[in-house]
């Protein structure tokens, strides 16, 4: 007997301007199966799977739900198709209850008969072994408590095709257990299920089927039980690159940063940092792998004062002699003693940039304070931006054209001219050539270099693992808020950091 | 069938659009607003151009007129000059009524019982201090909360009018009452009132340098720069190392000094005396000039002498055609209406079903 | 027993100027609920009294044998009307224009005091003399609609059945307003506008739609308190003084009451006590004329007292005073 597809895809292609998001991926999934949809960042996966829930619809290609093409223009059709997507950010009322979040939006009219949504909600949650309380409130639960109202929300409206994306980002290990024996209790009720990931232990250990996905392109789809981490890793990451990135030894490096036993927790009160130790060295450009949410973003805030630091120390030793400790200094503090630090956040312009400003308005976020007069000097940002503007081939009509109308690349190159111009002895940056292109990517990677060469420490999270291995010296790799291995860049392979990224300690992760 | 499920009329976020252009759609909301105004004067039975020329030649035709437009004007102006700092922040500050009225009662405090005591040239200026600093007293209790806790600083500022215009009433008619059972605080001496400059009071003055302060202010020192990052972002503002807090509620102090002295310009420079009235819902009516000003302090000068004209003129309009003074009030709500409204075709575009979708190409 | 008489007169009293804003606040919990803070309820509330007081005048007027319960009804529509058409020009902007609430509702606070001033004074030139209605309809908006048996129950009776009709009135809608907003889907939907328009917008619930409907009805509603005042405090004859500042103190209601229609009720009672107890109440040593700002007072320590608990279930909607705009996500 030949069995009806869930799900279809033929030839689909999305573009976002000069960007192909996706690039003629063709993927199947069946009832009763769990698919992993692997790959790194930027490679795909989500924009992929809102084609499927109605948020983008596809420039060329087909979807076929049961056979049947469909045409689907947004989360209703998408509903009406039997499909439902958890977002990674949850979209929940605070103030109701789990129940009244779930009944949100049904077409159905007149009196609110919780009590029989409350029963209804309980019955999934039993059948499937849910563990949650229809009538707590959503500001009551933990992160994975508010997941599985998602997900109860989507199977309550009767959705058979269900996509999580990256639904243990947020999870302690003991909760993705608890999930995945639930989307297992799925599987076997006849859903069908795509989980997005990039762990590839829990590609192993859940999933029936993995497609992989590189930088848009569809690399192909293997049977779990026929492959191993090594080879997915091999499709996730591709081959090496040869870059050719200029890469100076600087001849004695010293000691300039060291964490010893960091660990912070966020809001939730999970780990974010996980007793984090190492040394970064003036004179050399440390890299920092993971996947993303793997602890960088907290790590940089930490050593900025920006985030807090529960245990640990954070010691800075300055150029001209003497240790100093960080931890429990504010933002202001830390720069006030000297310690320069140059920060690149990834949400650029919500952390990073006044986006109503021109360049010389953004410039002046790192100098405003200085100088003893009531008045800003707008007289050196405004040299700086325009040297930002020609170093860096700024497309930009003037230097005080609002920032928030640049593209992503120009807003960037702002950032990144801002931060480097300020001469530091650390210089920390995160994602610094997202969304440029390669040339500018390079009068970047030559700019840190430059910083390395006057003596800087420079700490450097990237994405690209061909750009870690051919620019910096170390490269440290981070795992769930852990430090899974310290390697030199010059010696590592590509192969040897992809699994560190997906392990813990070299051993198989949770 | 593709189109189906397109609406017809979407809308994105417009950037940028070229200056000429802006003002024009503002011209227009001006006309557009002078034409409802003219039909609702025809209805009720009168000429609405006898009536807009009324208007005019009542705020405007005579030296005495022009006085009485300008002395409408300034504490219009004054104000809209104080909120537009907290708006630049989105600090919702609609306090600023009580924040005159306590800038006058401390203003009068001195008036009535230091008179005697102070010479005129010292008296003055202690009174304009300490209404000032009253003022910014009554701004900065929310700004706390709002700092500290995060107190909803729009329902806040709201409560502390009312608060603050009960005190006067209990003034009126306990302890500072003049003759017992009038419920009236006696005149000022003199020697407490504000000298007139070419037959205004000089309040004109204060506020003309307070204009081209808060312009300096906002656009050239470290504050103004402050306020404007803090109200586009208050993340980036933490990142470059503000504390929010302090500077929200230093903000606010001179936003309500600034309020407290046109209070103290009012009650000695206009009504010579303190009465429950005072700030009369200037401090409102000077929210929408801030708002409709796009927070410039030059262009607050041009909208508040708009709708003094237009409050004074409906004064000459109700004496000699019978038509209610009210109807000032009613164009300018209209005005406003036109005015905030138009701002949507500024910052929006309606992109009208079956053109091709071009706005998506940015990098 | 001297006591308590005045007692129960001071609670009558103090339902009789707790009304019209317990209409005033019903209206603007709603509106509220939807996310729009419209500051306008004291334009809106003129607005209604006065074109409520010209419908039933004009009524009145036109009619031969005027019918009381008519004169009622057409009160209460009128000023319905002009409330929700008042709410809609807020609506229009804030919603589909975008504009900024809190100016948009001053202005409406500005044009709306105008409209009614400008209808009162135009009734009154034209008209010449006081707008004022006849005694017979008087009775009908001021009276009880009890038997009077009921209302000379010993203590209770002039309490629960010496009022006029419209605190019944309001007392319904108060329950009807909490049985829809906690009872029904469509107000859960309404709510949800309020705290989180994104994700009721994602769960497939028409935003505008219900900011529009809560707004314009939540405005009708205010505007009858306007209607309600004049006709039961004021005499049935126009008086700004001592509508103004009704709208405000409902504003402060809505917070006072946490936007619960049920605390409503009790909350306006007790305003209402404090608009009036410097007439019947001198406690030594406190000015009169400081119990009047009370109510504001107690506002804000509410609003104090519940940012420092930061209780999640006692704060205004959570998107309340914004507006939401799909692609700002």
């Amino acid at each position: 007997m030949e069995t009806v597809c869930a799900i279809e895809l033929k030839g689909i292609t999305k573009r976002f301007g000069e960007v192909v998001a996706n690039d003629g991926i063709d993927l199947t999934l069946n009832r009763g199966e769990i698919l992993s949809l692997l790959g790194e960042n930027g490679s795909g996966k989500t924009t992929l799977m809102n084609m499927l829930s109605g948020i983008y619809f596809p420039d060329e290609g087909e979807i076929l739900v049961s056979g049947e093409p469909v045409s689907i223009r947004s989360p209703k059709d998408a509903f009406a198709n039997g499909i439902g997507m958890i977002h990674q950010h949850y979209k929940l009322v605070d103030v109701f209850t789990a129940a009244e979040n779930i009944a949100l939006g049904l077409e159905e009219r007149g009196r609110l008969d919780i009590r029989a949504v409350n029963e209804k909600v309980s019955a999934i949650c039993q059948r499937y072994g849910f563990d949650i309380d229809p009538t707590q409130k959503i500001y009551n639960m933990s992160v994975s408590q508010k997941q599985t109202v998602e997900i109860v929300k989507v199977l309550y409206r009767g959705a058979d095709i269900l996509i999580l994306d990256e639904p243990t980002a947020v999870l302690t290990p003991q909760e993705t257990d608890r999930l995945f024996d639930v989307l297992r209790n799925m599987r076997a009720d006849g859903k069908a299920i795509v989980i997005i990931t990039h762990k590839l232990h829990e590609v192993m250990a859940l999933s029936d089927k993995v497609a992989v996905l590189r930088k848009g392109k569809y690399i192909g789809a293997v049977r779990t039980s026929q492959t191993n981490p090594q080879a997915l890793t091999d499709m996730m990451v591709g081959r090496s690159v040869t870059l050719n990135i200029d890469r100076p030894r600087y001849e004695t490096p010293v000691r300039r940063l060291e964490l010893k036993g960091v660990t912070c927790l966020d809001g939730e009160g999970v780990k974010r940092l996980d007793n984090v130790s190492f040394t970064a060295l003036g004179g050399e450009i440390l890299g920092i792998a993971g996947i993303a949410g793997s602890g960088q973003r907290e790590l940089l805030e930490a050593v900025s004062g920006l985030y807090p630091v529960k245990e640990g120390s954070i010691t800075y030793a300055p150029p001209d002699g003497g240790d100093m400790e960080l931890v429990g200094r504010t933002p202001m503090e830390i720069r006030r003693s000297g310690v320069v630090m140059a920060f690149v956040p990834e949400d650029r312009l919500g952390m990073g940039l006044v986006g109503s400003m021109g360049m010389t308005g953004n410039m002046m976020l790192r100098s405003w304070r200085k100088g003893k007069s009531a008045f800003v000097n707008r007289k050196d940002p405004n040299e700086l931006a325009l040297k930002v503007w020609k170093d860096l081939e700024v497309v930009v009509p003037s230097t005080e054209f609002p920032v928030r109308r640049l593209s992503g690349g120009n807003v960037q190159k702002v950032l990144v001219g801002r931060e480097i111009a300020t001469a530091p002895s650390v210089l920390m940056c995160a994602y610094a050539v997202r969304g440029l292109d390669i040339n500018t990517s390079y009068t970047i990677y030559n700019l840190l270099t430059e910083q390395k060469m006057k003596g800087a420490a420079v700490i450097y999270v990237g994405e690209d693992l061909d750009v870690l291995l051919e620019l910096c010296d170390r490269i440290l790799v981070l795992c769930g808020g852990q430090v899974s291995g310290v390697v030199d860049a010059r010696t590592a392979t590509k192969d040897q950091i992809g699994l560190l990224m997906t392990r813990l300690g070299g051993k198989e992760g949770a | 069938m593709k189109e189906k499920k397109t609406p017809l009329v979407r809308l994105a976020k417009r950037d940028g659009m070229e200056a000429w252009k802006v003002w024009c759609i503002r011209a227009c909301s001006v006309v557009l607003a002078l034409l409802l105004g003219a039909l609702l004067i025809a209805v009720t039975g009168s000429n609405p151009l006898t009536a807009y020329g009324t208007i005019l030649s009542g705020a405007l035709g005579k030296k005495t007129a022009i006085r009485q437009t300008v002395k409408i004007a300034v504490p219009l102006l004054g104000c809209a000059l104080a909120i537009a700092p907290c708006f630049k922040m989105r600090f919702w500050n609609i306090g600023a009524e009580g924040q005159i009225t306590a800038g006058a009662i401390a203003a009068s405090y001195f008036a009535l019982f230091w008179a005697g005591r102070l010479p005129g040239p010292v008296l003055l200026p202690v009174m304009g201090l300490a209404g000032a600093i009253a003022g910014g007293i009554w701004a900065l209790i929310p700004a706390f909360f709002k700092a500290k806790w995060n107190t909803n600083e729009t329902l806040f500022t709201l409560m502390m009018n009312y608060i603050v215009i009960g005190l006067v009433r209990w003034l009126q008619g306990g302890p500072w009452e003049g003759r017992p059972g009038s419920q009236i605080i006696p005149q000022f001496d003199p020697s407490a009132c504000l000298p007139r400059v070419l037959g205004v009071h000089c309040g004109w003055i204060i506020v003309l340098v307070l204009v081209v302060f808060m312009h300096v202010y906002m656009r050239y020192t470290k504050h103004g720069y402050e306020i404007a990052v803090i109200g586009d972002s208050v993340n980036t503002a933490r990142y470059a190392g503000m504390n929010v807090g302090h500077i929200m509620m230093r903000t606010l102090f001179l936003s309500g000094a600034i309020s407290g002295l046109v209070g103290y310009i009012i009650a000695s420079g206009a009504n010579n005396t303190l009465y429950d009235g005072v700030a009369g819902g200037v401090g409102f009516t000077s929210i929408t000039v801030a708002w409709l000003s796009q927070l410039n302090a030059f262009a607050m000068v041009g909208i508040s002498l708009l709708l003094a004209v237009l409050s004074k003129g409906a004064e000459t309009l109700q004496t000699r055609m019978s038509i209610p003074a009210s109807l000032s009030d009613i164009i300018t709500g209209i005005l406003l209406f036109c005015m905030l409204g138009c701002e949507f075709f500024i910052n929006y575009r309606l992109i009208f079903r079956g053109k091709s979708h071009k706005e998506g190409v940015r990098s | 027993m001297n006591f308590i008489t005045l007692f129960i007169a001071l609670i009558i009293a103090a339902i009789t100027y707790g009304t019209p804003l317990l209409f005033g606040t019903l209206g603007e919990i709603l509106t509220e609920k939807s996310g729009n803070l419209n500051l306008g309820v004291e334009g809106i509330m003129f607005m209604g009294g006065a074109v409520g007081l010209g419908g039933v005048f004009y009524y009145e007027k036109a009619a031969s044998s005027p019918n009381g319960v008519l004169a009622v009804v057409i009160g209460l529509v009128c000023a319905f009307i002009a409330g929700a058409v008042a709410s809609l020009i807020f609506s229009f902007l804030t919603t589909t224009l975008r504009a900024n609430q809190n100016v948009t509702g001053l202005a409406l606070s500005i044009f709306g005091t105008g409209i009614g001033q400008f209808i009162g004074e135009y009734m009154r030139v034209r008209e010449g003399g006081y707008i004022a209605i006849g005694n017979m309809l008087k009775g009908y908006f001021q009276n009880s609609p009890f038997p009077a048996f009921l209302q000379k129950i010993p203590f209770i009776g002039g309490i629960l059945f010496g009022n006029s009709i419209f605190f019944y009135l309001a007392l319904v809608l108060a329950g009807v307003m909490y049985w829809y907003l906690n009872r029904t889907r469509s107000g859960l939907y309404l709510r949800s506008v309020g705290e989180s328009p994104a994700t009721a917008d994602a769960a497939g619930i028409n935003v505008t739609r219900y900011q529009y409907l809560a707004t314009v009805i939540g405005g009708g509603v205010s505007a009858i308190g306007g209607m309600v005042y004049i006709t039961t405090i004021a005499g049935c004859v126009w008086n700004h003084e001592g509508l103004s500042g009704v709208g405000w103190l409902a504003v402060a209601l809505v917070i006072f009451c946490m936007w619960r229609p049920l605390s409503a009720i009790w909350g306006s009672i007790l305003f209402g006590a404090l608009m009036i107890l410097y007439l019947r109440l001198v406690i030594p040593f406190v000015p009169t004329q400081l119990y009047k700002i009370l109510p504001y007072v107690v506002t804000v320590i509410v609003l104090i007292v519940s940012s420092m608990r930061n209780n999640k279930e006692k704060q205004p909607p959570a998107n309340l005073g914004l507006s939401y705009f799909r692609e700002d996500r």
